[in-house]
């Protein structure tokens, strides 16, 4: 092969056959990729003051963007950067919730407690107590028939009191119009979540005593 | 072996691909947040069979999520 810059500049050109080499890059043409120039992204308008392109420019100004383009990119970036952060607080939730769990568990059934007598407590009437902490607020309900029913008084929608209305048969949260069925404690309307906490009940002569809360996802 | 050069993308499609991205991760928080809710709603109802299930997979969903994001970084 006859040593000119003509031909000197051919075998620089020669095409390698072979389609995973790494300079054609899935390219099919007639040529290597890398004997072009490398092309000027037409939206990268701005230059920085040293002349230098954007990619090697300090890192501030590549995240405060002057072209739109740019600035488009440096956003929804961001924004998947605080949706992981987001997924990140999720993931502590569960985690609160699960040490919550154990708690729970190794915590006692609430103790046997006198809640009231049904003496006290005519056919058609309510009344309030508190179980098994001072801190839950309960109602206590003898229905026309007899019946005796109780549940804990805080909406499972927001904590709100439920007010018993024992003429329609339901319990009446009145902050969001929740209802729950009066027989069963179960949400029949509006926002809350789950049925009302029901407290277990034991009568012993005219004595009711309050034995256990049982919770309820339906 | 030699590490394969990584293509320089353009603008454009650098934002195509943090699109994408967005997108899949979008699609997993909003997939955590229900996880998140359905266990707390389990678990005041005194149901503790879902929380350490629901745990695992929001942990998934976080990896995914970290993993597309250091894609994403890369770029």
């Amino acid at each position: 092969m006859p040593d000119d810059p003509q031909s000197r500049f051919e075998e620089d050109q020669q095409l390698d056959p072979r389609i995973d080499s790494p300079a054609r890059e899935g390219l099919t043409g007639t040529a290597r990729s890398d004997v072009y120039e490398p092309t000027r992204d037409p939206e990268e308008v701005t230059v920085g003051p040293d002349h230098r392109p954007m990619a090697e420019q300090p890192r501030w100004r590549r995240d405060f963007a002057t072209d739109w383009p740019e600035d488009h990119f440096v956003a929804r970036r961001d924004f998947a950067k605080f949706l992981v952060l987001t997924s990140g607080a999720f993931v502590a939730g569960q985690v609160w919730i699960a040490a919550n769990s154990l708690l729970r568990k190794q915590r006692s059934a609430p103790a046997r407690q006198k809640i009231g007598s049904l003496s006290a407590l005519p056919p058609g009437s309510a009344t309030m107590f508190a179980y098994p902490t001072d801190r839950d607020p309960c109602l206590l309900i003898r229905t026309r028939d007899g019946k005796l029913l109780a549940y804990s008084q805080k909406c499972t929608h927001l904590s709100c009191a439920v007010v018993p209305k024992l003429d329609e048969g339901i319990l009446h949260c009145p902050c969001h119009e929740g209802v729950f069925d009066l027989a069963s404690g179960r949400n029949i309307a509006g926002p809350p979540p789950r049925p009302l906490p029901a407290i277990e009940l034991e009568v012993v002569g005219d004595d009711i005593f309050a034995i256990g809360v049982k919770e309820r996802t339906v | 072996m030699t590490p394969k050069p990584q293509r320089q993308l353009t603008r454009a499609q650098r934002t195509t691909v943090v699109t994408g991205v967005l997108c899949f991760v979008l699609i997993l928080v909003v997939l955590q947040l229900w996880l998140l809710t359905a266990t707390m709603n389990a678990y005041l109802g005194g149901d503790d069979g879902a929380v350490w299930p629901a745990l695992g997979a929001s942990v998934v969903c976080l990896m995914l999520n970290l993993g597309l994001l250091r894609y994403l970084m890369k770029r």
